[in-house]
C-alpha cells in the first residue's frame, strides 16, 4: 500500500475523527460529506466517545493471503457510546469469553503490517472491560 | 420500454478448469448460447467481470470477448458490481432491447479464479477496502457476523445453516454442469473445517472457473423469427451501504427486499406467484437471509422453511434447483448469468433430473459484497 494511502486515513484511525450531522444526531467513520438520511452538507468533525459494545463478532481462522496476521483473531462491529459504527478487531480477550453485548473500549494498536520491507501500519481495536 | 425476452442459453460446467482460460470459456459459454438460440445477428455484448484484473491481469473484456467470438465491431463493454456482475450484465442488456436501441443482444458472465494466489484478496476488494478490509476481515467473517446475529435474534439453528448445503449438493448432484455433483450430509458440513465462526468451510461456495451466457432480443423480434421466448418481466436493482458495519439492522439485507419489492411490483406479480427462485447463496446464511427478504418467508423463519423442506425441488417453493452457489460453483461473475441460464431451462422444460413441475414464473437474484448489491429478474412462460 502506498504510504500516501494509510496516511490519509490517520486522522480517522488513530483519533477517531468521526463527522457529526447535528440535525440527525449522528456520527458517522469514515465521515462523510453528505448526511444520508437528512441530506444535510454542514457536518461537523467530532471525535467518537471510546466507550461502546459489540452488536456482533466472528472469529477468523482464514485469513486475507497478503496481510501477515497471526490466526485465529476477532473482529466485531461496535456501537459506540455515542451511537456511531465502527468494525474492528477484539484485542486482549479470551476467545472463549467474547459474546454479543461485551462492553468493550476503543484503544490504539498496531493493526497490520505489509511483509517485512512494508509499512506498520496503526489504527484502532477494542478490548473488553 | 418494449418486451424483452430470453430466447436462448449456454454455459460450461463450472469447476477448477486448469485447461481453459478466460477468453476460451467465455467463447465456448458463447457459442453454445448462440447455437441455442439459433441467431446469426448479435447488436452488442454485455460482459460480466467481477475482477479479471485482480484475479488474470486482464482487463478490458468487451473488446476480448467480441473479438474472440468473430462479432468485432460490435459494441462490447464489461459491466462490473462485484459478485452481482452477472446479474446486472443481464439488467444492462435488458435495458438496450427495452429502450428500442438494439434487437439482438448476447450477455454473459465469466471469472478466471483458479490462476490466482490471492483469491480471498481479490473478493475483499467488493468490501471497503479501508474501514472492513483494513481491519483484517473477508467475506466469510462478514457473512458470519450475520450469521450470528441472525441466530441469536431468531434462534436460526447451526443445523439450519447445513441443511442449505445438504439441500444445494442434493440439486447439485443433479446438475452435469454443477462444479460438485455429490451430496453431502449435514455431519459433514458440522466436521469442516472453521473458517470463520460459526461458518465452516461447506458452508462456502466454493472458487471456481466457468462463464455462462444468454440470448436475448424484443419479444416482437423473437415471435417474428421463431424463436422459443421466454419474458423478463422485471429488471431491477437496488443498492445499500458498502459496509456492513453500517446498517441499522445486521439480519436484514435491504437492498435484496427493495430489489425484491419494485421486481414484484413491475412484473405485477406477487410472491406467491413464484414457481421456483435461484438466490445468492455465497454463503448458507445468505440463502436463508435472502429467502426472508426476498419475501418467501417471514422474517426470522428462512431456517426453519429449509427445516421443514420448504425449498426443495419438490416444496412449497423450489430455491436453487440448480444446485445455487454451493454446489453449482460460484466463479463470480458468471454467477448471475448462470442463474438465468437454470430459470431459462426451467421455464421451457428442459432442466432434466432436477425439472420444477410446471414451472411458469421464475426469479433470480444475485448479490455483491455483503449485500450492497441486489439486483432481481423475472421470468417468465409466454
Amino acid at each position: 500500500m502506498p504510504t500516501q494511502r494509510h496516511w490519509r486515513e490517520i486522522p480517522q484511525r488513530y483519533r477517531l475523527e468521526a463527522s457529526y450531522c447535528e440535525r440527525c444526531d449522528q456520527y458517522f467513520l469514515p465521515p462523510r460529506l453528505i448526511c444520508p438520511r437528512c441530506k444535510g452538507r454542514d457536518l461537523k468533525t467530532k471525535n467518537l466517545s471510546r466507550k461502546g459494545k459489540i452488536l456482533t463478532y466472528t472469529i477468523i481462522r482464514v485469513p486475507p493471503q497478503t496481510q501477515e496476521l497471526k490466526t485465529p483473531y476477532p473482529v466485531a462491529i461496535v456501537e459506540t457510546a455515542d451511537g456511531a459504527r465502527v468494525f474492528c478487531q477484539v484485542c486482549d480477550c479470551d476467545l472463549e469469553e467474547l459474546k454479543t453485548g461485551q462492553e468493550v473500549e476503543i484503544v490504539f494498536r498496531e493493526v497490520m503490517r505489509e511483509g517485512r520491507t512494508g509499512v506498520i501500519m496503526y489504527g484502532y481495536k477494542v478490548r473488553p472491560v | 420500454m418494449r418486451d424483452v425476452a430470453i430466447i436462448g442459453c449456454g454455459m460450461i460446467r463450472f469447476g477448477e478448469l486448469w485447461r481453459k482460460s478466460l477468453r476460451t470459456m467465455f467463447v465456448e459459454a458463447a457459442l453454445r448460447a448462440l447455437d441455442d438460440a439459433g441467431v446469426d445477428r448479435i447488436d452488442g455484448i454485455y460482459v460480466g467481470s467481477m475482477s479479471s484484473g485482480l484475479f488474470v491481469g486482464q482487463e478490458h473484456l468487451g473488446p476480448l470477448m467480441a473479438d474472440y467470438l468473430g462479432l468485432v465491431p460490435a459494441p462490447a463493454v464489461r459491466i462490473e458490481s462485484a459478485c452481482a456482475s452477472g446479474g446486472i450484465a443481464l439488467r444492462q442488456g435488458f435495458l438496450d432491447i427495452a429502450s428500442g436501441n438494439s434487437e439482438v443482444i448476447l450477455v454473459g458472465g465469466v471469472e478466471k479464479m483458479t490462476d490466482s494466489d490471492a483469491v480471498t484478496d481479490a473478493l475483499a476488494a467488493a468490501a471497503d477496502q479501508e474501514y472492513e478490509v483494513f481491519h483484517g476481515v473477508t467475506f466469510p467473517g462478514l457473512y458470519a457476523m450475520i450469521a450470528r446475529a441472525h441466530m441469536e435474534r431468531y434462534g436460526t439453528k447451526r443445523e439450519d445453516l447445513a441443511l442449505i448445503a445438504v439441500k444445494n449438493h442434493k440439486n447439485g448432484a443433479l446438475n452435469p454442469n454443477a462444479h460438485f455433483q455429490r451430496e453431502i450430509t449435514v455431519d459433514q458440513v458440522l466436521a469442516s473445517s472453521l473458517v470463520a465462526d460459526p461458518l465452516r468451510l461447506l458452508d462456502c461456495s466454493p472458487v471456481s472457473d466457468g462463464a455462462a451466457c444468454v440470448v436475448l432480443a424484443s419479444l416482437d423480434w423473437a415471435k417474428d423469427n421463431g424463436k422459443n421466448p421466454v419474458r423478463i418481466s422485471a429488471s431491477v436493482v437496488a443498492t445499500d451501504t458498502l459496509a456492513l458495519y453500517q446498517r441499522n439492522d445486521l439480519t436484514t439485507l435491504n437492498a435484496v427486499k427493495e430489489s425484491a419489492v419494485k421486481a414484484l411490483s413491475q412484473s405485477g406479480k406477487s410472491i406467491e406467484d413464484i414457481d421456483l427462485a435461484e438466490v445468492h447463496d455465497c454463503f448458507t446464511i445468505a440463502e436463508i437471509v435472502v429467502s426472508e427478504d426476498l419475501g418467501f418467508f417471514k422474517k426470522g423463519e428462512g431456517g426453519r422453511a429449509v427445516r421443514d423442506g420448504l425449498t426443495t425441488i419438490e416444496g412449497k417453493i423450489p430455491i436453487n434447483p440448480s444446485g445455487g452457489l454451493k454446489a453449482k460453483g460460484h466463479p463470480v461473475g458468471a454467477t448471475g448469468v448462470a442463474q438465468a441460464v437454470e430459470a431459462y431451462l426451467q421455464l421451457t422444460g428442459r432442466a432434466e433430473r432436477r425439472q420444477v413441475k410446471n414451472a411458469r414464473v421464475g426469479l433470480i437474484q444475485n448479490m455483491g459484497g455483503s449485500g450492497a448489491s441486489s439486483v432481481v429478474h423475472i421470468m417468465e412462460v409466454v
